[in-house]
Order: C-alpha cells, then sequence, then structure tokens
C-alpha cells in the first residue's frame, strides 16, 4: 500500500506529454549544457558565440568537416546502440570502450594473421564479423559473471576497460608491433582488406571532394541502428528483453529467464561497441593503434541517454555529438586558450543534465506544459 | 475536566490525539477526506477499513511521513505541528509499521537505540539502552536479546523490537500498523496481550487493521474508514462484527456466491511429497501431497508467509522442488526434471500470480502488451520471426471488454488502470487460453467490492467448465465460499484438509496456527 | 647481493608502494563514506583530478601548499555537493552523475590548464616551498650499531617511517579515523543506517539526505587531500590526466575490502605495492622468464577485482541500499 502511494507521491506534477518528452526536455537540456559550457568559453576570456561559429563551420563548412563528422558519428552510433542495448535490460555498460578495443584488436589480429589468406567476398564479413565476436566476448564475462555469480556490471565493465588497455598496450608494445617502428602500432593491413571510404566511392562517379576517414561503415551503423530497433520492438525477443529490463519478476513469471537474456544483451551490446573497431581500424587507420577507441564508450552513454535508447533518436544523438566532436577540433586552430578538450566539458554537462539531473527539468516543464494547454482550452 | 471518567485507569480530561478536518490527496486519488478523529488516552483505539480506505494514510501523516493538505493535529490536548517523524517521536508519537523498519544488519541495541543515540560518542548511549531495554523487558514482559543481529530473528521477535523501540523514545501512544498481517492467531493472541499490557501502563494504542477479529478482541473503541472518510465510531463493546463490516463496505455484505454443484473428475494437478526451498536453503514447502481435480477448487487457506507463495511458485514453474514431484496434467516436474513457467504454460495450465504489480503485469506496458505476457512466443501472436502488432491489438479489442475491463482501451499503460481492473487484465490473459489447470493467488487482493464479485463468478466459471482450480488466498471467507475443499498450511506444512462445506473457521484458524484437528480436542 | 642490501632494495619498494599508495587510501576511504551511506561513487577520479589541478594551480599562484591545499578540498567539496545534488536532491542515477563528474573534471582541467598557463594543460613546475616537503625524524643513528639487526632496522626507520611529507601519514591516520567514525560514533551509525536501510533510519529520525549530503561532502575532502598529494606532495606539478585511473583502483580497493576501512588498506597497500613493483621491473631481465609484462602487472588490481566481485574469493556485499534513491513511502 505504502509503495502504491509512495507511486503517486512521486507523480506530484502533472504528466509530460509524449511529444514533450522526447523533443522540449533534450533540447531544453542541451541548451543549459551549451549554456554552461558558453560560461566557460567566457572564463577563459573568448567569445562563446564566436566558439560555437568555428564548431559549427568545422564541423560542417571547413574542406573535408562533414566527413569526419560523419566518420564520429558512425562511432558513437555503434557505442550509442551499445549503451541502449545494455539499458533496454537495465543494465548499465559502461564498458563500451574496452569492448571497442578488443573488437578492434579481433578485426586486427584476423586481418592481420588469417584474412589475407582469404577471398575477399569471404574475408570482409568475417572481418566484421571477428570485431563483433571479439567485442561482444568481452561484454559477454561480465554478463556472464552478473548472471551466475552476481558480479555488478558497473563494476566489472569499468575494470574491464582498464583491462582491455592494458591488454592492447601489452600487445602492441610487445607482439604486435611493426618492425622497426618506435611507436607502438602494427604493421598495415593488407591493401585490399580496406574498406572503401566515400571519397573513393565518390570519386568513382567523378565527385571530387576533400579525403576524410568516413568509409562505408556508416551504412553499417545505419543498417545496425535499424536492426537494433526491430529487434527490440518487433520480435518476441525484443519483447522478453524489454520485459527483464521492466520487471525481473515478470520476466520469471512470464518464463523468461532473465540472467540469460542480459547475458544475451551484454553480448549484442559488446559486439557493437566491437565494431569501432570496423570504423576506426578496417576504414580509417588500416592498422591497429593505441588509442583508436578513446572516448568512444563514455560519449555513447550520452548519446543513449539523449537518443532515449531509441535508435532514431541515438542517430541524430550521435550526429550531434560527432559535430561536437569534430567541431571541437577546430577550436585549437582558432583560439589560443580553447582546445578540444573544452569537447570532453559539453559531453560531461550534456550527461549530467540529461543522464543525472534528467529529473530536474521535467516537473516544472510539465507543469508549464499543463498550464499553456489549460489556456488553450479555455479560449 | 467535566468529563465522566468511566474506565479504570484514570486519564487525562485532553484525548491523546485529536485529528481535525484532515484531508490529503495523491493527484487525483483523494486518499483522506476531512477525518475527524479523537483518540482517549490510555485506551485501544481501533481503526478499520479495507485495503485502500485510507487508514495508513492517516496515520503516515500523525507520524511525519506525509503532510495534510489541510486539517490540524493536536496531541495531548496542544496544537502540533508534525513535519516530519522526528518531530513525531518528540511528541510521544511511536509507530510500528507494517514493514519492519529495523536496520536488518543491525543488532537489536543498535536499532533501538538508532536515532536517539543519547551524544555523538555510542559508547555511553549504548550501555544506557542496554540497561533501558532490560528495564523495558521486565516491565512489559518484552524480553530480547540486545545483540541479536535483526536478520536473525523471527517476524514476532522483530515487532517486539519495533514495540521496544517505540517505548524506548518514551512513546506514550503507539501506532501499530496491521500488525498481525505476518503472525499466525497465537503470536497475534502474544501480541494483544502486550497490548494490554501497554494500556495497563496508560500507554495509548491505536491499532490499524482490516480483520474485525482483532477489533473485537483487544479494542476500546473502534473508527471505521471508507473510501478516505471516517464514518463512524463506537465503543467496541457495544457493536459488533456484522455492523462493523457493513460500515465498512457501505452496504450489507453478501459473501454468499452461487455455487452450483459440480462432480470431480479426473486428476489433473498433483504434489507428491513436494518440499522447496528459498535463497538461503530454507524449506519454505515441507513434504506436501495434494491433488485437485477437473471440476474442483481446492482452496489453501493460511496466514500470509506460511509457504503458500513457495508452493504457488513451484506449481507454477518458477522454483524447482528441492525434493518430491510434480504433476500437471502430463507434464511431470521432479527435481532432476525441473520445469520452466513458459513450459507449464504450453501444457495448459493458468497462473495468476499473488502480486499483479510485480509480477502479473508489467505497470509500464500497455495493456494489449501486458495481456501477451508469458505468450509472447505464442503463434497468435507473431508472424515468423516477427511480433504481428496487428493481431495483438485485434487481439486485445476483443479480450478486455470480454471480461469487462475498464477503460477497454488497449493502449492504455497497465499501471493507469484501477487494481481491479488490473487484475481483471490478468484474469483475461489466463482464461482466456481456456486452462486445464489454473493457479489463482490472492485473487481479490486491494481490489473493490464490485470487481471481487465479477472475478469470484469468473472463477466459478471455470470451475463448471472442468478447470481444476488452486487457489490461494488470505481471506478465509473467500476460500470457504469458492472451494470445495481446503487445504490448510502453517509453516509450509499441510495441516490438514476439511470439505468447504460444513467447515467450520474457528476451527480452520486452529489449524492455521499449527493445530491438528486431532490436538484440538486434546488442547 | 648480500641480504642486507636485498633487504635494502625490499624496503626501497616498500617506501614506494606507500608513496603510490597514498591517494589509494584516501580515494578509498572518501569512496567507503559515500557508499556506506547507499550513493555508489565512481566519480572519486574526477574529484582527485579536479582537486589536483586545483592544488597545483593555487599552489603555482600564491606559493603556498597550505592553500593549495585548502583549494583543492573546496573543489573537490564542491565536485561531491554536485553529486549529492544530482543524486539525492534529484533522484538522479549514481551511475551516470559520477561518470559526468569524471568527464567535467578531464575536460575542465585540461581546458583551464592550457588556458591559464599555457604549458599543455600543465601547471608550472613548483619551487619546494610551494610543495609537501618531506619529514625527516630525527636521526636515529644508534640503529645502525645494533648488532646483526641493525642492517635491517636502519633502513626501515629511515627510508619507510621516515621522510615521507605530511600528507602521507595523514592518509595513513585516515584509514583509523574513519573507522572509528562509522563504528563507533553517532554519525557512523546513522550513516550506515542510511546506506542499509533509509526507511529506517527515516522513521527514526533521521534525514537520509542530510546524511548523504554530508558523507558526500566528507568523501570530497579526502578526494581533495588526495588531488592534492598527487599534484604538489607526490609530484612537482598537475599534469592533465594525472590520476590515471587511480580513482578506480581505489574503488576497486574499497570494494576487494569488502566496504570495511582496514580491508580497503590492505587492498590499497596491495596493489599499490603492484603498482611500484611493476614501475621497478620495467625493463629488467628476470632470469628464465625475461622481461616480466609490466603493462599487465598494472592490470592486476583490476583483475582481482573482477575475480573477487565473482565472489571467488569470499563475498563482498555491498551496503544493502546502494545505488537506489531515497524515496519517501517506500
Amino acid at each position: 500500500m505504502m509503495k502504491v502511494f509512495g507511486v503517486f507521491a512521486r507523480a506530484g506534477a502533472p504528466k509530460m506529454p509524449y511529444w514533450a518528452q522526447v523533443t522540449v526536455i533534450p533540447l531544453l537540456n542541451i541548451f543549459v549544457a551549451l549554456a554552461l559550457a558558453g560560461c566557460v568559453v567566457l572564463l577563459l576570456g573568448e567569445n562563446p558565440f564566436k566558439a560555437m561559429a568555428v564548431m559549427l563551420q568545422g564541423a560542417f563548412v571547413y574542406p573535408g568537416g562533414l566527413g569526419f563528422t560523419l566518420y564520429y558519428t558512425t562511432n558513437l552510433i555503434f557505442t550509442g546502440l551499445c549503451v541502449a542495448m545494455a539499458f533496454h535490460a537495465m543494465q548499465f555498460n559502461i564498458g563500451g570502450e574496452g569492448q571497442a578495443i578488443i573488437g578492434g584488436l579481433g578485426v586486427a589480429l584476423f586481418l592481420l594473421f588469417v584474412g589475407d589468406s582469404l577471398p575477399l567476398i569471404i574475408c570482409l564479413p568475417l572481418a566484421v564479423l571477428a570485431a563483433a565476436a571479439a567485442g561482444g566476448a568481452w561484454a559477454f564475462i561480465p554478463g556472464y559473471l552478473y548472471a551466475k555469480r552476481g558480479s555488478h556490471i558497473v563494476i566489472t565493465t569499468i575494470m574491464f576497460n582498464f583491462i582491455a588497455a592494458a591488454v592492447l598496450q601489452y600487445l602492441l608494445v610487445n607482439v604486435l608491433i611493426a618492425p622497426g617502428q618506435m611507436s607502438p602500432q602494427s604493421v598495415k593491413f593488407a591493401e585490399r582488406t580496406h574498406l572503401p571510404q566515400i571519397h573513393e566511392l565518390l570519386a568513382l562517379v567523378g565527385i571530387e571532394t576533400e579525403s576524410t576517414p568516413l568509409n562505408i561503415s556508416l551504412f553499417l551503423a545505419l543498417a545496425a541502428a535499424v536492426g537494433f530497433w526491430f529487434l527490440i520492438w518487433r520480435t518476441s525477443w525484443g519483447y522478453a528483453l524489454r520485459t527483464v529490463g521492466q520487471s525481473e519478476r515478470a520476466a520469471v513469471y512470464a518464463g523468461i529467464d532473465p540472467a540469460r537474456m542480459t547475458v544475451q544483451a551484454m553480448a549484442i551490446s559488446g559486439a557493437l561497441a566491437g565494431m569501432v573497431g570496423v570504423n576506426a581500424l578496417m576504414g580509417d587507420a588500416h592498422r591497429i593503434l593505441l588509442g583508436f577507441a578513446t572516448g568512444y564508450g563514455f560519449a555513447g552513454i550520452g548519446v543513449a541517454l539523449m537518443g532515449r535508447n531509441h535508435p532514431l533518436g541515438i542517430v541524430l544523438a550521435a550526429a550531434l555529438f560527432g559535430i561536437l566532436t569534430q567541431g571541437g577540433s577546430e577550436l585549437n586552430f582558432e583560439f589560443r586558450n580553447i582546445t578540444r578538450d573544452l569537447v570532453i566539458v559539453i559531453q560531461g554537462l550534456i550527461i549530467l543534465m540529461v543522464g543525472a539531473l534528467s529529473l530536474m527539468l521535467d516537473p516544472p516543464v510539465a507543469r508549464l506544459i499543463a498550464l499553456v494547454s489549460r489556456r488553450k482550452e479555455e479560449t | 475536566m467535566n468529563q465522566p471518567a468511566a474506565a479504570s485507569p484514570p486519564r487525562d480530561a485532553a484525548p491523546a490525539i485529536e485529528l481535525k478536518g484532515i484531508c490529503k490527496a495523491f493527484g487525483p486519488v483523494q486518499a483522506n477526506q476531512d477525518v475527524s478523529l479523537s483518540v482517549e488516552a490510555g485506551s485501544i483505539h481501533g481503526i478499520v477499513g479495507e485495503n485502500g480506505a485510507g487508514k495508513s494514510t492517516l496515520m503516515s501523516i500523525l507520524y511525519g511521513f506525509y503532510e495534510a493538505d489541510s486539517g490540524s493535529i493536536e496531541v495531548k490536548g496542544k496544537p502540533a505541528a508534525i513535519e516530519d517523524s522526528a518531530d513525531a517521536i518528540g511528541l510521544g508519537i511511536g509507530m510500528v509499521h507494517q514493514h519492519f523498519m529495523l536496520v536488518p544488519v543491525f543488532s537489536v541495541l543498535e536499532n533501538v537505540m538508532l536515532g536517539v543515540e543519547g551524544g555523538a560518542l555510542l559508547a555511553p548511549g549504548k550501555r544506557r539502552a542496554r540497561k533501558e531495554i532490560a528495564r523495558i523487558g521486565e516491565d512489559y514482559g518484552l524480553k530480547l536479546d540486545p545483540d541479536e543481529l535483526i536478520e536473525n530473528l523471527p517476524v514476532g521477535v522483530r515487532q517486539r523490537v519495533e514495540i521496544v523501540k517505540a517505548l524506548y523514545r518514551g512513546a506514550e501512544i503507539l501506532i501499530l500498523d496491521e500488525p498481525t498481517g505476518v503472525l499466525t492467531p497465537q503470536e497475534a493472541d502474544a501480541l494483544f496481550d502486550i497490548l494490554r499490557t501497554l494500556k495497563e501502563r496508560g500507554e495509548t494504542v491505536i491499532l490499524i487493521t482490516h480483520k474485525l477479529r482483532e477489533i473485537m478482541a483487544v479494542t476500546d473503541r473502534v473508527s471505521v474508514m471508507r473510501g478516505g472518510k471516517l464514518v463512524a465510531t463506537r465503543e467496541t463493546a457495544a457493536t459488533n462484527p456484522a455492523e462493523l463490516a457493513e460500515l465498512m463496505v457501505g452496504r450489507k455484505v453478501l459473501l454468499q456466491v452461487d455455487k452450483q454443484p459440480r462432480e470431480p473428475a479426473e486428476v489433473r494437478l498433483a504434489a507428491e511429497g513436494l518440499t522447496v526451498v528459498d535463497g538461503q536453503g530454507v524449506e519454505r514447502v515441507k513434504d506436501v501431497s495434494f491433488s485437485v481435480r477437473a471440476g474442483e477448487i481446492v482452496g489453501v487457506a493460511g496466514v500470509s508467509g506460511n509457504g503458500q507463495d513457495f508452493l504457488l511458485e513451484a506449481l507454477a514453474g518458477i522454483r524447482a522442488p528441492a525434493r518430491g514431484t510434480i504433476s500437471i496434467l502430463d507434464l511431470q516436474i521432479s527435481p532432476e526434471r525441473p520445469a520452466d513457467p513458459a513450459e507449464v504454460r504450453r501444457h495448459g495450465a493458468g497462473h495468476v500470480p499473488e502480486d499483479r504489480h510485480a509480477m502479473g503485469l508489467v505497470m509500464n506496458y500497455t495493456a494489449e502488451h501486458s495481456l501477451m505476457l508469458g505468450y509472447h512466443r505464442h503463434p497468435r501472436f507473431r508472424r515468423s520471426w516477427l511480433l504481428d502488432a496487428g493481431a495483438i491489438r485485434r487481439h486485445a479489442a476483443r479480450v478486455l471488454p470480454e471480461y469487462d475491463v475498464r477503460p477497454a482501451e488497449p493502449r492504455l499503460r497497465s499501471a493507469d488502470f484501477s487494481g481491479g481492473n488490473q487484475q481483471k487484465i490478468v484474469l483475461a490473459r489466463e482464461m482466456d487460453e481456456h486452462p486445464q489447470v489454473l493457479l489463482v493467488g490472492q485473487p481479490t487482493r486491494g481490489v473493490d467490492i464490485g470487481a471481487i464479485e465479477a472475478i469470484h463468478r469468473r472463477i466459478l466459471a471455470l470451475r463448471l467448465a472442468g478447470c481444476a482450480i488452486l487457489l490461494v488466498s488470505f481471506e478465509l471467507d473467500e476460500i470457504m465460499s469458492l472451494a470445495d475443499r481446503i487445504i490448510v498450511m502453517n509453516a509450509g506444512e499441510i495441516v490438514g484438509t476439511v470439505a468447504a462445506e460444513g467447515a467450520d473457521d474457528h476451527e480452520l484458524g486452529l489449524m492455521m496456527a499449527g493445530i491438528r484437528p486431532g490436538e484440538q480436542k486434546a488442547a | 647481493m648480500s641480504a642486507a642490501e636485498f633487504w635494502l632494495l625490499f624496503v626501497l619498494l616498500l617506501d614506494a608502494t606507500l608513496r603510490v599508495s597514498t591517494p589509494l587510501m584516501l580515494a578509498a576511504m572518501a569512496g567507503l563514506f559515500s557508499e556506506r551511506s547507499g550513493v555508489v561513487d565512481i566519480s572519486l577520479e574526477g574529484k582527485m583530478l579536479g582537486a589536483a589541478f586545483a592544488a597545483g594551480a593555487t599552489a603555482y599562484a600564491t606559493g603556498s601548499p597550505w592553500l593549495g591545499l585548502a583549494v583543492a578540498i573546496a573543489v573537490s567539496c564542491f565536485m561531491g555537493g554536485l553529486h549529492a545534488f544530482a543524486t539525492v536532491t534529484h533522484r538522479g542515477d549514481q551511475m551516470i552523475s559520477g561518470l559526468a563528474a569524471n568527464m567535467l573534471a578531464a575536460g575542465l582541467t585540461v581546458t583551464l590548464g592550457i588556458a591559464w598557463f599555457q604549458q599543455g594543460g600543465d601547471t608550472p613546475p613548483l619551487p619546494a616551498e610551494a610543495r609537501f616537503s618531506p619529514l625527516n625524524f630525527p636521526e636515529l643513528a644508534f640503529l645502525a650499531d645494533i648488532p646483526l639487526l641493525g642492517p635491517y632496522l636502519a633502513p626501515v626507520y629511515t627510508e619507510l617511517l621516515s621522510g615521507h611529507n605530511l600528507l602521507v601519514y595523514v592518509a595513513l591516520a585516515a584509514v583509523p579515523l574513519t573507522a572509528w567514525v562509522l563504528m563507533r560514533t553517532r554519525f557512523g551509525m546513522r550513516l550506515r543506517a542510511v546506506g542499509e536501510a533509509p526507511s529506517a533510519a527515516d522513521t527514526a529520525g533521521i534525514s537520509v539526505a542530510a546524511m548523504r549530503y554530508q558523507a558526500q561532502l566528507i568523501a570530497g575532502l579526502l578526494c581533495g587531500v588526495a588531488g592534492c598529494y598527487l599534484a604538489i606532495a607526490h609530484s612537482a606539478n598537475f599534469v592533465p590526466h594525472m590520476t590515471a585511473g587511480k580513482g578506480f583502483i581505489a574503488l576497486a580497493a574499497m570494494i576487494f575490502g569488502k566496504w570495511r576501512p582496514k580491508q580497503a588498506m590492505y587492498a590499497c597497500l596491495l596493489f599499490g605495492f603492484f603498482e611500484a613493483l611493476a614501475a621497478r621491473l620495467q625493463g629488467v631481465e628476470i632470469a628464465y622468464i625475461g622481461q616480466l609484462p609490466s603493462n599487465l602487472i598494472t592490470a592486476l588490481p583490476y583483475i582481482l577485482t573482477v575475480i573477487l566481485l565473482a565472489g571467488f574469493i569470499g563475498k563482498a556485499t555491498a551496503p544493502a541500499a546502494i545505488g537506489t534513491p531515497y524515496v519517501k513511502g517506500r
């Protein structure tokens, strides 16, 4: 009985209409985050509007800017979907970065040691699968430990980030390092296994554009988003997964095994993060090196939060974060006092507003909307 | 001062508690509506009402858990502003909550002194509290081992800790919220003895319950609440259960249901030596054997927490048996060959769970999606490997009106239906599959009277159609009016099985306390 | 190598362990206060980083290590207050709030550092008087003269016990102090009650929100000291991302210590030992094994914590109410 009233007590403010939940609130949160970031810029003695203009130009207008923006977006769609998949099972996968690293290792090891001996038509899909399998395995372990041993997924995945980074560093420094290289990176993958980049494709049809790392992985990411939607909302597997996330007891009652669903969701989640390896290594660097996944795991959490765990929202939020990332890198060139690290601040602020303080703006906005709609009805 | 002092221990002229015009709303729900109540000092005052009548809300306001929207409170004749529990404690009000408010990993001593430690360092306070607990134990007959951890204590003792906790804080007014829900009738009697002792020592006791037996047994006066309003206050000696029941529901209670005779046929559900253990390895169901035949309702009676929930979960495939076997139609379940709920369902057994909020429905799902819970792999909802949204919608549109769910709106969130309609959604889902066996837990808990009748009719119709039904309920009346046979459970064991016809509720009560029919005569 | 020489090497390794473990111990105690009150704190890392930058910048600007310490604590407490504001007042997700704090600290320290000091995010190196310098205990020459034991005892005194800066001793004192506060004081008992059964504490007249805020402020205080140690005691300036996962190692140590102060301290010392060992063995050829993979040694704390959490080394039970915002009436 107390429980029931608890629910009522929380619903003190009027209920927020759905359209407002998915439009007004995220936009308002971004606005507040950007305004706070603007204050930081002011503190540094620069003009926040000018900084904003530079970022937008950098993301869209400058030669190659758009390509880079979309390249970053691709990575962020993958990690955003990764986080959202786990969220649907009510799990917080904070280990996207580690899974991306291991996914990258998967694709790199495959291409370096196996792939070159296979026909291209088999090699390319298998390389993508290798990334997914490796990333998936790295998330499967925390999922399995949670299901079977009761380990906390958040803590385990954090630890797995560090372990993955250590493994990558160890392998690069001691095993994979290219002969004669000073910096830890592997030899190049065979030329034919490089994923076609968009500027190359455009050149084929006679459109000359700036060379950017944007490659066909973008389409893979969009396909993953569509697949995600079908899987979650249009299959009985998705129904089972969402039931586990909503109410574990109801799931058990319905004959759904929460442990198994969680492990499966974590594996898929990790596989999605592993695809960062495809985009970043197979599509751009063409070798494995340190730091190719840095920051994407955490940014993916912001993307999933902003996108409300819906693939459409995730694609849009990934684009926003992509704009920030590419635009932010232009800051270094235009300002003496502002660097791309400001982007981390903005991302942090967005995650703070959309994630941790998500309940702060809800009640007043809901009240405002209720007030406005009542006025409308009266007139 | 000019009030006649009728009852023996001399009391103050001012009432212990005086509530005037209390109103409290939660969103659209008016939980308390203009409630005025006066509780005489040194008396035991009962407050009865059905679930959801507003009793707990009223007491939570008195204890500072919620703030009233309007109205005033006087304690011992003085206006009181109670904004949080600390205020209430300061005014000498103590509360024993329905769900105990104890820290499981703390000792009895630490729990008792929590919040009134008496200094920044614990050691001196602990010495004092140890002495005081011993004194309270002597005075009120509430013996406790101060160093035992709460998590190691049985519920009856935990409740004693709660009472000692309140007394330690100098409570002169003690509120008990549904204190016997987790107790056997015998434990409850022991509690009543404690309450009488408290009264003798001049304490004021407010007893919230929905059980009339307790009101009649222990209170001096009783107030009845219904639908958020206080509808009557009576001297207990001058009223009777029938009048109180009528006041509680607002009309004559007709728990007589129209039950047509039906000859039971073949056995469809049977348990043989069934033992079920919980996560800690404690045996919750012990060596239980019974059978249910087609066209028969077998009721499981017992005080909450005597293994009924574990029994139901084992039969439904949620928990594997530790020993023994279960057969449901042609499905055999044993420790070596456990089943999962989906399998049980596939074999034709429906399950209406005890807890519809956490199990029976997914509160955030629309009605149409809650209606496929457990059947999401059913071919009727699927088109190859995709879900068939059209079929799901059509199913809901047909079933909701058929089972009189209001509003019959497939896209409404499950949480937005009232309790009775939520329960009807669960029943609709489980009954629409025409189960040959139905496991039902607490079908009418928290459901309004009108819906109760409808639900009972549905269950009886299913019996008539030849379904084998196992009904678990804490409401003895419900079991006596619906069941053909009654199994009484206590501490995980079957105490006895009696035919519903001619069953005697006194006898059943003793059985619920674990006293077997043979032993009753000896006792 | 003689036994005494080997012993000296070992003592030096322990000495390094102590230096490395100092911020871990402080942060682990911070995490303990936070988590025992029922609030998960993955932002130990961010608090330390923010504090380290504040200490480095302030000590450079004022020349006073004490002002550096004060500002470090203030910044870290502000972050703790923000965490409480998000998770207690607005019932936000504790993980996400912590994550956001970490990102803010990582981004802001570098951004401000570059803008203010133009050294790629570093704060300028500090002169000795702007830092916490080693406290050398009075020389005990007679130790070395003790027959037989002398060569063993003397380095323990001169290398291991003496010669650390003040904050190392503060960290060592913080552990028994934390244990005492938690177990022997009213405040500690209420804190534990709030973390285990908030509704029980609430009905006993204890404000859950106030306790959790106070816990965050204490966590801020301790992380502030830890960050200050990193920037102006252990090193001579702030370097971007200088916490390098220490907050998470401290978190791991706290879990490894099963949310108990003394055990957490042992875990910190163990993890610190790994780090000191990895640094010591970097590039060292060992017979039959070759070079030890120092990268993998640094990952040992994380691996051990995963194994512990999986219940293979005893059972680590978190405070019961951890991770869930408290809603009245539940």
